[in-house]
């Protein structure tokens, strides 16, 4: 079944790009992120042009988090106060990043730029879960408890001014820190077609030090109003948001995401994390081979 | 599904027949008129409009048409026909990869005035065995001969190397094409040429040219115009996208959130 996609310009198989979509919802579900690093460089490998694919899938992620948002806030899971601030961060770093991407697009340099974030923010990730996720399952193994440590945030992060209370987050720290931390996934949203919910999530139990009960919660919130707000800045400067293909991807993702939360239940996290890094290095690592072997393509077109 | 036209722009194809009364007023004048007249050219295509709808997978065009030969003369055997339907032209930067501290970047970029964004060109023998180069140029008969306006004016060296990657790009995703006996003439009156449009065509005004060549010459040509453009659903979304980008976003965003919530409320139920 072909279908023909207005603003990419070409036919696609219908069926491919809802199950593309239900593959990343599954995941999403599974693992309470946007899947947006999964479904932007898979679109690419299947020909969508690479504009199309970044600004398409940001309204994708924000349709497959509102039911973990939803579902997080119903048990109190959510802390709005730091959600909004983290909100309000993430919409002026989508401003900026669109204008970045503006910049870039115009330099030619677009094309490298986005795929070196892939390999260094999904690479280091990646590492640091899968570390974390084997210790702990060594742990297991030998049969002993897991030392917890005490939460505390970055010394950084006590040095900031005008300190708020976040209560439900039980912190009391400087709004400017989670400031940056939303405005630099704002800025990765636009670029990279991504939530940023992979950096948020460790970002925020590790350098602002919240607990963990409103981590994902919170981490949803925020990616939801973000994404939302990239879609408006690529609607309106690259106009390359694809309604269609947006639509088809909707279809497949956010049924995958309740089917991904069910499976999420039977398994252990340390497994579920576990996997999540081994998913998270081989994309980074594709993305760092596809940079240094030599292109299908060495010239490209760009009209004026 | 084949994505041919709906049936209303085939329809119109046929509307503009060519006009019987000149040949006619020809044949008769003809013992009056010299034997040197040049033969003349009555083209037409099966498709004056292609529509883009939603399941468009590509067309084929057919272009055919008569030679006519003044004062009843015989046809001639060595007469050659090249059809060339052209894409309207854009200016383009192409940018070139090289590798820099072992990743490919782009490096070196150049500008090209006015390149066809469709060219296929077919024709009755390969077209460097019937005509010239001069004439091939003149005529831009093969993709090699396009005029496509290198901007930088210095280096040719590098203007060649530019332009044969941009054709190559072209070539390989079905922009550009070249059918050797891609052309087939009946009787030495009639040809047809089929010439395959592919989904992935540009939207705008293409122009079929047909040029009837002897001994190495053009000795007549003929234009029709063919509009490519998007319609229904596809056309609606392609404009509101442009014209209207705060209210498209917008929209997108709307249709994200009813959906996630339809879903989250659905499989809620589903549990209980």
């Amino acid at each position: 079944m072909d279908l023909y996609l207005p603003i990419a310009g070409l036919s696609v198989n219908i069926l491919v790009i809802i199950g593309l979509g239900g593959l990343v919802g599954i995941l999403s579900g599974m693992f309470g992120v946007g899947g947006g690093f999964l479904t932007t460089p898979l679109m690419i490998f299947y020909g969508i042009p690479p504009a199309v694919a970044v600004a398409s899938s940001a309204p994708q992620i924000t349709g497959a988090s509102v039911s973990g948002v939803l579902a997080h806030g119903n048990r109190g899971g959510v802390d709005y106060h730091m959600g909004a601030v983290l909100a309000a961060g993430g919409a002026i770093g989508s401003v900026i990043g669109g204008f970045l991407f503006r910049l870039l697009q115009d330099v030619g340099q677009i094309d490298t730029v986005v795929p070196v974030m892939y390999v260094v923010m999904l690479g280091g990730i990646g590492i640091v879960m899968a570390r974390d996720a084997i210790g702990a399952l060594c742990l297991q193994w030998r049969g002993e408890q897991p030392r917890s440590s005490a939460k505390r945030h970055h010394p950084l992060i006590a040095m900031l001014p005008f300190r708020w209370r976040f209560y439900r987050s039980g912190l009391y720290i400087s709004p400017l820190a989670p400031l940056l931390l939303g405005f630099a996934t704002g800025v990765m949203t636009v670029l990279m077609g991504v939530g940023g919910g992979f950096i948020l999530v460790p970002a925020m139990i590790y350098i602002l030090g919240m607990s963990a009960r409103v981590v994902v919660g919170t981490s949803l919130f925020q990616i939801l109003f973000v994404t939302a707000a990239t879609t408006l800045v690529h609607a309106m400067t690259t106009q390359k948001v694809d309604l269609v293909l947006t639509g088809l991807l909707l279809i497949g993702s956010v049924t995958g995401a309740q089917l991904g939360t069910r499976f999420a239940m039977k398994m252990k996290p340390e497994y579920l994390r576990l996997i999540l890094a081994f998913i998270v290095l081989v994309v980074a690592i594709r993305m760092l081979l596809g940079l240094t072997w030599r292109p299908p393509e060495i010239f490209t077109v760009q009209p004026l | 599904m084949s994505g041919m036209s709906p049936k209303g722009a085939r329809r119109c194809a046929f509307q503009k027949r060519p006009k019987r009364a000149k040949p006619l007023l020809l044949l008769m004048l003809a013992p009056l008129l010299i034997s040197a007249e040049s033969p003349r050219l009555v083209p037409d295509v099966s498709q004056r409009k292609i529509e883009i709808i939603y399941s468009f997978t590509g067309a084929e065009l057919l272009l055919f048409g008569a030679i006519l030969y003044p004062g009843g003369r015989a046809p001639s055997d060595d007469a050659q026909i090249a059809v060339v339907v052209k894409g309207p032209s854009e200016p383009v930067l192409i940018r070139e990869k090289r590798k820099i501290a072992g990743m490919w970047v782009n490096a070196d970029s150049s500008d090209f005035r006015s390149v066809p964004s469709f060219y296929a060109l077919a024709s009755s023998k390969p077209v460097s065995s019937i005509v010239d180069t001069r004439t091939a140029v003149i005529y831009e008969l093969g993709i090699d001969n396009l005029q496509l306006s290198p901007a930088s004016g210095g280096d040719r060296a590098e203007d060649r190397r530019f332009e044969a990657g941009l054709i190559d790009l072209k070539r390989r995703g079905g922009y550009y094409s070249e059918t050797d006996r891609g052309v087939e003439i009946s009787e030495g009156v009639l040809y047809r040429a089929r010439i395959a449009i592919p989904a992935r065509v540009p939207v705008g005004s293409y122009t079929a040219e047909t040029f009837l060549i002897e001994k190495g010459r053009v000795i007549a040509a003929a234009t029709r115009k063919i509009e490519i453009h998007k319609s229904g659903m596809e056309a609606f979304v392609a404009r509101a996208a442009e014209r209207h980008s705060f209210v498209y976003g917008l929209t997108a965003v709307l249709l994200s959130l009813a959906l996630g919530w339809a879903a989250s409320a659905a499989f809620k139920r589903l549990r209980e």
